[in-house]
């Protein structure tokens, strides 16, 4: 088996005095897509955000690419080709929605911007329609939908999507999930994916991570997972 | 109503100064959310290094003024750019992610090392040039009264109107002018899309220095004389401007800009020249108490 794209080893984050990771360790491989589910508070955004180097992580090792991106400045990580769709969208609500896919695309290379646009289009039709309307105007399924598609822009390596099923309508989630298998398989694209929504996002992986506070307790298949008795009555039961 | 046109155009001139000062304010207000104090007396500095190098060329003999003039605007904003990055880059970049008053207080502190620093190196008298651009033409004409448009005021109209276009197309249509807006709307955002947030903010300053420069290098010629001190009251000015357009707006910096000019002149024209500047803050507060935001400022809604 040769190296994961994406090693985690032993990593710890802190917010001032306060641990929030308490030594992670996750690998993901080339074409997987691998979910992390926990509760609310359990570390799963500031796993995502400590992969971005912000907030850096005070021990561990991340590994990207063969590359140690550990204390790498944000925007040098994820011009190594991450992108992150992150929780609660963080869409440019002043800027069309043009102006936040182009904003997407600068870790790409310019020459395949009509290509990645075109894909994304495809993808989610519905950001074509909207392309001169201002980001703030959509609505949340579609605030989502332009998050994922901005990353996308980037012709990322790695996806990180944090909680793409927030508060948004049932079919837009199963929309949305069906678009993230359709990439994985058609293009191969990787995906580290942060989910409340654990049957979704157990059904459409290939592993799990479990998180509870801070700390891995449980990895297996996304079968397994969702076979598993702990993580039926922890993060299933009365849900989906 | 000659005496009327006259002043409308005096005010216009006065007030693209202001307004090419109030697009550093508020740019960098848009960006970081700190008022650059500072951002006064680097205009003032500009004014130094375009009527240095002026000197400077006058006495190796370049004697062809436009091309002495554009040589002096070249080099004064690159001069006075570096000054801003300067600025930035040893007072607010290290206090970055501090409270907010402590970026406020750097920002009065090398407000006074700046003039300082003139004070010192230039004297504290003032400097004065003598008119390089003169003449104009006669606007319109009448038995007791002639109204005049100086060759200077079309230079500082004719200037500003064009760096604002050329500016709000920067803006609005290139990538930097994306990654402005998008480091002033979201910067962890924008730092996750792979924009270097600290050589943005950066830039930003570089820019503002260099508007201000065009802006103390006409005010240079325009007025004829300056000292170390000018940038304060042109600067409050100028923030006031920024305010009262609503700041955090480019479009808003140059109407409060022109608001502000107009307001100074046609005071100073049909009241007393004294209370100008009374006139011009009591605009400021009324603006404020109406429309706290500015005229073309934008309320913050937060969507959730």
């Amino acid at each position: 088996m040769s190296e994961p794209l994406l090693k985690i080893e032993g990593v710890e984050t802190y917010y001032g005095k306060i641990i929030a990771l308490r030594g992670v360790d996750i690998y993901v491989n080339k074409g997987e897509i691998v979910t992390l589910i926990g509760a609310n508070g359990a570390g799963k955004s500031t796993l995502m955000m400590t992969i971005c180097g912000t907030p850096q992580a005070r021990a561990g090792r991340i590994v990207f690419d063969g590359v140690d991106i550990t204390r790498m400045p944000t925007h040098e990580i994820m011009r190594s080709s991450i992108a992150q769709s992150p929780e609660g969208r963080r869409i440019f609500a002043r800027m069309t929605v043009m102006e936040n896919l182009q904003m997407g695309a600068g870790i790409a290379p310019p020459e395949h911007f009509d290509d990645n646009l075109k894909r994304v289009y495809d993808l989610f039709p519905v950001l074509k329609e909207r392309h001169a309307q201002r980001g703030g105007t959509l609505s949340g399924g579609e605030q989502q939908m332009l998050a994922i598609g901005r990353a996308l822009m980037g012709e990322p390596k790695l996806l990180l999507l944090d909680e793409p099923s927030l508060g948004i309508a049932p079919i837009l989630v199963r929309q949305i999930f069906e678009a993230i298998r359709e990439l994985n398989v058609s293009q191969g694209l990787t995906v580290f994916l942060v989910e409340q929504n654990a049957f979704h996002a157990l059904r459409l992986a290939h592993r799990g991570y479990v998180m509870v506070n801070g700390n891995i307790t449980l990895t297996g298949s996304g079968e397994e997972l969702l076979g598993n008795e702990e993580v039926r009555a922890a993060y299933l039961e009365g849900g989906a | 109503m000659e005496y009327f046109l006259q002043q409308l155009i005096n005010g216009v001139a006065l007030g693209s100064i202001y307004g090419l000062i109030a697009i550093g304010y508020t740019m960098v207000y848009g960006i970081i959310g700190m008022i650059n104090f500072a951002h006064g007396d680097i205009f003032m500095v500009g004014t130094f290094v375009a009527l240095i190098v002026f000197m400077g060329l006058m006495t190796i003999g370049l004697a062809w003024v436009p091309l002495a003039l554009l040589i002096v605007l070249i080099v004064s904003m690159f001069v006075t750019a570096a000054y801003g990055w300067t600025v930035e880059r040893l007072a607010y970049r290290p206090l970055r992610g501090s409270f907010r008053l402590a970026p406020l207080i750097t920002a009065i502190g090398m407000s006074i090392v700046l003039q300082n620093y003139v004070q010192v190196t230039q004297g504290a008298r003032n400097r004065p040039l003598q008119p390089v651009i003169t003449g104009g033409f006669k606007f319109f004409e009448d038995s007791n009264f002639v109204v005049n448009l100086s060759n200077m005021q079309i230079l500082i109209i004719v200037t500003t109107v064009v760096l604002m276009i050329a500016f709000s197309l920067l803006i609005a249509k290139t990538s930097l002018g994306r990654a402005q807006r998008a480091c002033e709307q979201d910067r962890k955002m924008a730092s996750l899309l792979g924009i270097n947030v600290d050589r943005t903010i950066s830039l930003t300053f570089v820019m503002g220095a260099a508007l201000a420069s065009v802006a103390g290098f006409m005010y240079l010629l325009y007025y004829g004389v300056i000292d170390f001190y000018i940038g304060f009251v042109v600067g409050i000015k100028a923030f006031t401007a920024a305010v009262l357009g609503g700041i955090g707006s480019l479009p808003g910096a140059m109407l409060g800009g022109l608001i502000i000019g107009l307001i100074e002149t046609f005071w100073s024209a049909y009241f007393t020249i004294e209370y100008k500047d009374v006139a011009a803050f009591s605009m400021l507060a009324l603006v404020l108490i109406f429309l706290p935001s500015g005229l073309l400022g934008r309320t913050e809604v937060e969507k959730v």
